[in-house]
């Protein structure tokens, strides 16, 4: 208790400086776990995909469609239990800042592969009913505002026009991590108004097949064997896990990636700097009174513990306050970037991440000036005070 | 077995012999002590005089186990210290030494009673029992009603009080002073060479103390004089 009151006093005896640096890890802290949830933003989609499913898309590029035949011969492949696909669509709602991801589904089949999103039969029943209807997540609905039976219009931009969809539900994601971001409509309703559009000779073409499998240990194999139907086509297939086609995505962006989370290591480093500074500055001030604590008998590794855990309680507290700041601050970016990212949680991982960031401050900050007390020559040490 | 413990109760409490220590600047070695050879018995109270730079704080330290000599030996109840390892040297201050320093030394975070209480952390004691030999040292120097109070809201006498009621509180054999009273005025450095004097007698402590006072010499029983590192024969002290 003594000791402990011993370490609580000392932590306190330089208020103002103790305050500063305090304030020197919140910002620290916080700033990593904002930068590290940021990345875990953009990874979203990635840790929200399914190992269960597989994304089928034309070998050139994502930009090209495949026909809508392709579709029974994949649901022939063995090992393959679902299938379904979707378009990207594109729409603006009143203004590009408004921007969400529509796609084109084949409900039916879409809905029985993403058991995540949450519908009520009601709304479900009546989204199937509705040629012309969609859902969309919660949080865009409650980001516009809508409400069941509302009508969104959105200008398309690869579909040219005004759209109007009548909303016939509103899903919740069953994970954290489930994006509710998102707009689904009926493939049938994208086809049969782009036909009017286009005229009679447009065919039916999809952007990806979703392709559901039972085992994903045969995920390689089965997309092999995908790929293999259409090899030499007209329109060949590159077949990969949903994980692999949404890190593609994320590797378009690595670069600005990389370099987040190289700032949020260097901020790292500048507060450890910064702390490792002011424990010298402890040190120093004190090395008469850790002088006297030798002559009273404690060795030198006690002395050096006693600094290296008022380092430590330092740190923890910032590192606590600052992880206390991480999830305000990550509500209010996650409010300003809009529907930019699905989801912007702060993890497990990032809090864990945070408190060891802040034990490693505390850490590496005192190690030199504990080294330097654990080598301190008593007799100088007591010249300190005269 | 009686002639064997009279054997041990005669032999000195300190025995030192031959010894050295010199310190090192850059090229230069200065010699601060040269062959000394002192003994110092059970129970004694010894002054250590002498001009600033002739050894004496050197030898104290050497004497108090927190310096160590560049040769010869010091014997502390027939233990060589100057072969003792840096943990075993401190656990041996710990159990046998107690230090009264010039400036106090007081820790200003913690109370008169909790920087008392300091050294009993190394003592297998509960709680309860470090508190009683607390309250019993702070008895022994009068300051029982200032055991809360923090260094700073103590007189310059008063801290040398608690600092001298840390150095007791482990019941060690051998009390050092490094110029106790050189920080305080003429009255309260009396009141602290009473207090040194009367702990003396009563708990037959032995006293080891540098002074350049000479009236704080006399309150010792013997003085050893030293000059450029060396012992020299010097007047009989006052004695009690």
């Amino acid at each position: 208790m003594l000791l402990l009151r011993l370490l609580l006093k000392n932590c306190l005896r330089h208020r103002l400086r103790s305050l500063l640096t305090l304030v020197g890890l919140v910002v620290a802290i916080s700033a990593f776990g904002l930068l590290r949830t940021l990345v875990d933003a953009w990874y979203a989609g990635v840790e929200a995909s399914a190992s269960t499913r597989l994304v089928t898309r034309n070998a050139i590029s994502l930009t090209f469609t495949l026909p809508l035949s392709y579709a029974e011969r994949i649901r022939g492949v063995a090992g393959v239990s679902g299938l379904s696909w979707a378009n990207w669509f594109g729409g603006v709602y009143i203004t590009e800042r408004n921007f969400f991801p529509q796609f084109a589904v084949d409900p039916e089949s879409y809905l029985a592969l993403y058991p995540e999103y949450g519908l009520a039969d009601d709304q479900k029943q009546a989204f199937l009913r509705d040629r012309q209807g969609a859902i969309v997540g919660r949080k865009l609905a409650d980001k516009f505002g809508w409400k069941v039976g509302d009508q969104i219009p959105l200008r398309g931009t690869i579909y040219p026009g005004t759209w109007t969809f009548p909303l016939r539900g509103i899903y919740d994601g069953a994970e954290p991590s489930t994006d509710e971001q998102q707009m689904f409509f009926h493939w049938k309703y994208l086809r049969e108004s782009a036909r009017k559009r286009a005229g009679p000779g447009s065919s039916d073409t999809v952007g990806v097949f979703i392709v559901g499998i039972d085992d994903a240990s045969e995920a390689a194999a089965i997309s092999q064997r995908i790929d293999a139907l259409f090899r030499n086509s007209l329109a060949e297939t590159l077949t990969e896990t949903e994980k692999a086609f949404q890190l593609s995505f994320v590797s378009m962006s690595e670069a600005i990636l990389v370099a987040i989370e190289a700032v949020s290591l260097i901020i790292i480093v500048i507060i450890m700097a910064v702390m490792a500074n002011t424990m010298a500055m402890t040190a120093r001030e004190r090395l008469a009174e850790y002088a006297t604590l030798r002559v009273l008998g404690f060795t030198p590794a006690f002395v050096s513990r006693l600094l290296i855990a008022e380092s430590l309680l330092i740190a923890i507290a910032g590192g606590l306050a600052g992880v206390a700041a991480t999830f305000p601050l990550a509500a209010l970016v996650g409010r300003a970037t809009g529907t930019l990212f699905a989801v912007f949680q702060v993890s497990h991982l990032t809090v864990g991440l945070q408190l060891l960031a802040a034990l490693v401050i505390g850490g590496v900050a005192s190690a030199w000036p504990a080294w330097r007390i654990s080598r301190l020559d008593i007799v100088s040490g007591l010249r300190q005070v005269a | 077995m009686n002639a064997g413990r009279n054997l041990a109760a005669a032999a000195p409490l300190i025995r030192i012999r031959a010894l050295s220590r010199a310190y090192r600047r850059g090229t230069q070695t200065i010699p601060v002590l040269q062959g000394v050879d002192l003994d110092v018995q059970r129970a004694e109270f010894i002054a250590l005089m002498g001009p600033s730079g002739s050894g004496k704080s050197t030898l104290l330290n050497l004497i108090a186990g927190i310096d160590k000599p560049d040769g010869g030996r010091i014997e502390i109840a027939g233990v060589d210290i100057a072969q003792l390892g840096e943990g075993e040297l401190a656990d041996w201050r710990a159990a046998h030494v107690g230090f009264i320093f010039q400036f106090y030394n007081l820790l200003p975070v913690l109370s008169a009673a909790e920087n008392v209480e300091l050294p009993l952390l190394l003592a297998p004691l509960t709680r309860r029992e470090r508190h009683e030999h607390v309250a019993s040292a702070l008895a022994m120097v009068r300051l029982t009603d200032r055991a809360d109070h923090y260094p700073n809201e103590l007189s310059g006498g008063q801290q040398q009080r608690v600092a001298i009621a840390r150095a007791l509180v482990t019941d060690p054999q051998l009390i050092v002073a490094d110029e106790p009273t050189g920080d305080l005025d003429r009255v309260t450095g009396a009141e602290i060479l009473a207090l040194l004097g009367d702990l003396h007698r009563r708990l037959g402590k032995t006293i080891v103390m540098v002074t350049h006072d000479p009236k704080a010499a006399a309150c010792a029983e013997r003085l050893v004089h030293l000059e450029k590192g060396v012992l020299v024969d010097g007047p009989a002290a006052g004695g009690h």
